[in-house]
């Protein structure tokens, strides 16, 4: 399996995605944001960090770079594209999800393990995956999803939540919610669930000396799907 | 020409940080603040001399990269 991870300046998980995608199998090339075409890939992540600098509006800069319409073209193609906290802002700013994401709801950048709930399994990514909670590390000041009425019930009506924010049970309620996202959204697909945006880190859960291994779960189900 | 844009907030978009500055203001004293809503301003030189052309032209910047319209709206204020 190929991945390709891009980079854009100000990224910084980057190299653990990298470390992470070949812990499990995957043959991972690193894009640079200024480059015109994707290597051959079965899946395309956008990693976190804070690509230019969060400047104007998270994601809104890298969402205009030069690479990002190969991979507008690859999504619509119906390739896998993944995109992780800072990634899950610039998909959404690119068009490829609906909604946005906002200032955390209490001003504060939010660094902690929580647990999300997988909503659907219809999809590549969570297909056949045999936890329905996961403990997952969120580091974020701009998580705070939000979507119009018309978008909401749409994301609900097309099964479009991937994760939400739970507790360990999943149950999910105003509690678990870190951030204030409508509905605790943690993670939503495109229409056709080939692109995911999620704000938690797999990629840092992949070791259980120095995290745990829901994200190797995550990773190890993935390439599973995608084979 | 210089054209200048406001981006605000949408009505129902939550404003955070438009809160702690209405709670601060109230802590100075200033009374009788109803709400207080955060936004953003630009100032773009544009080497376009047609009024009509230039704000044309920055209403598409603002729909492409200055606003996201799902939480914001734009204002373009025309030159004097």
């Amino acid at each position: 399996m190929n991945s390709s991870v891009i980079t854009f300046p100000g990224s910084n998980c980057d190299r653990d995605m990298d470390v992470a995608l070949k812990k499990f199998g995957f043959k991972n090339r690193m894009v640079w944001h200024n480059d015109l075409e994707l290597p051959k890939s079965d899946l395309v992540v956008l990693p976190g960090g804070f690509s230019y600098g969060d400047y104007l509006r998270c994601g809104s800069m890298a969402s205009k770079s030069k690479i990002m319409k190969s991979v507008l073209n690859f999504a619509k193609g119906g390739g896998k594209v993944m995109g992780i906290c800072n990634g899950f802002q610039i998909l959404v700013e690119a068009g490829l999800l609906p909604g946005v994401l906002l200032r955390n709801k209490y001003l504060e950048f939010i660094c902690k393990n929580v647990f999300v709930k997988v909503n659907n399994k219809d999809n590549p990514y969570f297909k056949d995956i045999k936890k329905d909670t996961f403990e997952f590390h969120i580091a974020h000041n701009e998580g705070n999803y939000f979507c119009t009425k018309e978008q909401i019930k749409e994301i609900n009506d097309n099964n479009q939540i991937a994760l939400f924010y739970s507790d360990k049970s999943g149950n999910v309620n105003e509690k678990n919610n870190p951030n204030g996202s409508i509905k605790n959204i943690a993670g939503v697909f495109n229409k056709e669930k080939n692109v995911l945006g999620m704000m938690p880190h797999p990629e840092r859960m992949i070791d259980p000396a120095l995290s745990g291994e829901d994200g190797s779960i995550f990773f190890e189900n993935l390439i599973d799907n995608l084979k | 020409m210089k054209i200048s844009v406001v981006i605000t907030l949408k009505k129902d978009v939550l404003d955070p940080q438009g809160k702690v500055i209405h709670q601060t203001l109230d802590g100075m004293g200033f009374e009788g603040i109803n709400e207080v809503r955060q936004g953003k301003y630009f100032e773009i030189d544009t080497k376009e001399d047609n009024n009509k052309k230039a704000g044309e032209k920055v209403e598409e910047m603002c729909k492409k990269l200055l606003a996201n319209l799902v939480i914001e709206n734009y204002k373009i204020i025309e030159p004097q």
